[in-house]
């Protein structure tokens, strides 16, 4: 007497899209975003495979090529396609070579300063009485002074180069890790699902990164996307004053630093690698943005 | 009101002391004594060597150390120069007019630009100006001001020949400082043109100085103002047959203006740092290129107090502010 139910397809498009898939479909809309990230993903090959991409070493000086103007220009040579610097470098390689440096302090100075940023704001949000006051009370201190002032001390006590560098950007922006985690943390703690983990029995540790962490995660993505646009540029504008990683590294705010002589001569040697930092600035903040409205919605017109 | 400022004040009493402990910590922090850096590369004889301690007083525990240096800044004294033997106060004194006509040169005209267009392209909401000003201000945001400032000095200066490449007046003309502020001195003093010179020598640092503020008022403004222009009050003002420029002047920006003001107050840790950088490029005599230059030259009380002297100008800013916006907004002033 049971007939058997039919067995129907299921619809593909009814089923809840699985959070990667969702991700990518508000992520995509966003046209400009998508086009940072293709951008992106081109420094991001060439600064992996250097040493592969770039025509020449960056470091090799051709004698006889000394400032010679980019391929479409009057006197222009096939073989360095952006040109030549005061040396003799090619261009096109010293900055496919400065995007690893570029790329390597923008994510190591995120790295080091996203998890002490995230512990401490952690600590700051479970601890209300004595030590989160404390914590946030230095962070204040921290922001009083302009990010790239502040990189600007450090790299004065510590000297010149390209960790201090990355431990001078690390410092710097290690307060908004906090704030935001702190803020996140406050905001979720209230929570239903918090008390009832607390109810089970859950371990400080447990509550801290199993429970709570992974839910503040949204503007902490986001920020570290913002982070890392502005240590590019605080460590080209450090190097540009001289502070940064020293010459003759490629890095890109360096070149431009010893740029600066020919100015009158060589507009490429300066127009290039600056133009290089704000595309790349210009891309990963459009990225931010898209992730933004992606992962947290609630801020989309919070800047 | 009365609280509410008093509360402010003692959140500013802690921060003060934690940017003297860090300014003091930074001294300490160099690899090597004081005294080795202060007497160069030259080898110490160990006689002089104490005495020079004894007489800063580096022999005493560090917090005897800290409590004399914040004693000493009680007292308004800020130490020498390394390399001049003038004190850092005078030196910031004199220097700063300059750094803070820059500044408010550029905030100027970032104000006045970003507001308008933020207004204009929240007019034309989805127009071709208004994605153009949005556009425009992502670039600004992620310009590398040092790099803006070589293409606009490559441009401007050098193949147009419109304004000077550096520093804040000709050298030609001897303009004698009243109040530091060179747009005045030159107004006050008989030599002619020098004013119109003072003003070539200060458009391009003040637009390189402004294009972030100006990117972020623009965006700001913009934001600021569509919320604003969707509110009860805006639709009554139409409704009542007000003009549109009223409506949107008096009733729009008005209130689309607190949030704005906010981040013209964020803006001054910006300008400042951007400052350094300004200078630096346009040979600007300000306290930005002072403190790069004494990095440089390792002279550590102008680094220590030069930057305990622009963090505690970051802070008085802020909580002017802070102030303000509590004047202008009571649901802030009421807050706990």
């Amino acid at each position: 007497m049971n007939t058997p139910v039919p067995v129907t397809a299921v619809d593909q498009s009814l089923l809840y899209p699985s959070v990667y898939k969702e991700f990518w479909q508000h992520f995509s809309k966003n046209k400009g975003a998508v086009a940072g990230l293709a951008f992106m993903a081109l420094v991001v090959f060439c600064a992996i495979f250097a040493p592969w991409v770039a025509p020449h070493d960056p470091s090799e000086q051709y004698r006889d090529f000394l400032l010679t103007p980019p391929v479409w220009l009057e006197g222009g040579q096939w073989q360095f396609l952006l040109g030549t610097d005061e040396l003799g470098r090619d261009l096109l390689s010293r900055l496919i070579q400065g995007s690893r440096l570029s790329l390597l302090i923008g994510l190591s100075s995120v790295v080091m300063s996203l998890i002490p940023g995230i512990l401490m704001g952690l600590l700051a949000g479970f601890f209300p009485k004595i030590l989160g006051p404390t914590i946030m009370r230095l962070m204040d201190i921290m922001l009083a002074l302009p990010s790239l002032l502040l990189a600007v001390a450090i790299v004065a006590i510590l000297g010149p180069g390209l960790i201090n560098t990355v431990i001078a950007i690390a410092i710097v922006s290690l307060p908004s890790y906090v704030r935001l985690t702190r803020a996140a943390v406050m905001g979720e703690l209230n929570r239903d699902y918090v008390t009832a983990a607390r109810l089970a029995g859950a371990t400080l540790p447990r509550l801290m990164f199993i429970t709570v962490l992974p839910n503040c995660m949204a503007p902490l993505i986001v920020q570290a996307t913002l982070s890392f646009s502005s240590a590019i540029l605080d460590a080209a504008a450090l190097g540009f004053l001289g502070l940064g990683v020293q010459p003759p590294t490629p890095e890109w705010g360096t070149m431009l630093a010893s740029a600066r002589d020919y100015i009158e001569r060589a507009w490429w040697v300066v127009s290039l690698p600056g133009l290089t930092i704000l595309l790349s600035v210009l891309a990963i903040n459009l990225m931010g943005d898209g992730l933004r409205d992606a992962l947290d919605p609630k801020l989309k017109n919070a800047a | 009101m009365f609280s509410f400022i008093a509360r402010r004040v003692g959140l500013l009493i802690p921060t003060f002391f934690g940017i003297t402990l860090l300014t003091f910590a930074l001294i300490r922090l160099i690899p090597g004594d004081p005294v080795e850096v202060m007497m160069g590369e030259r080898r110490v004889d160990p006689e002089m060597h104490a005495q020079a301690m004894e007489r800063l007083g580096l022999n005493k525990p560090l917090y005897a150390q800290y409590i004399d240096y914040v004693g000493k800044l009680a007292h308004g004294d800020l130490g020498e120069s390394l390399r001049t033997r003038t004190s850092v106060w005078s030196e910031f004194t004199s220097l700063f007019p300059a750094t803070l006509e820059l500044s408010i040169a550029a905030l100027i005209f970032a104000g006045i630009i970003g507001l308008l267009a933020g207004v204009i392209a929240a007019l034309r909401r989805g127009s071709l100006f208004d994605h153009g000003v949005m556009g425009i201000s992502l670039a600004g945001y992620s310009m590398p001001i040092f790099w803006w400032g070589l293409i606009l000095i490559m441009f401007f200066s050098v193949s147009l020949g419109w304004t000077p490449v550096s520093g804040r007046i000709d050298l030609l003309y001897d303009i004698e400082p009243k109040t530091g502020f060179m747009l005045i001195d030159t107004l006050l003093s008989d030599e002619e043109g020098s004013f119109i010179d003072a003003l070539r020598h200060l458009i391009l640092p003040a637009i390189v100085l402004g294009t972030i503020p100006l990117a972020v008022i623009a965006r700001m403004t913009r934001s600021s103002m569509l919320e604003v222009l969707r509110e009860d009050y805006v639709r009554t003002a139409r409704a009542k047959g007000l003009s549109p420029a009223r409506v949107v002047f008096v009733h729009g920006l008005r209130n689309a203006l607190i949030p704005v003001l906010t981040v013209f107050g964020l803006q001054v840790g910006t300008l400042l740092a951007g400052a350094v950088l300004t200078e630096t490029i346009f040979s600007w005599p300000g306290i930005g290129k002072w403190l790069i230059e004494a990095i440089g030259a390792r002279d550590y009380p102008v680094v220590q107090n030069g930057i305990l002297l622009i963090a505690c100008l970051v802070i008085l800013v802020n909580f002017v502010v802070d102030i303000l916006y509590g004047f202008a907004n009571p649901r802030i002033r009421h807050q706990r």
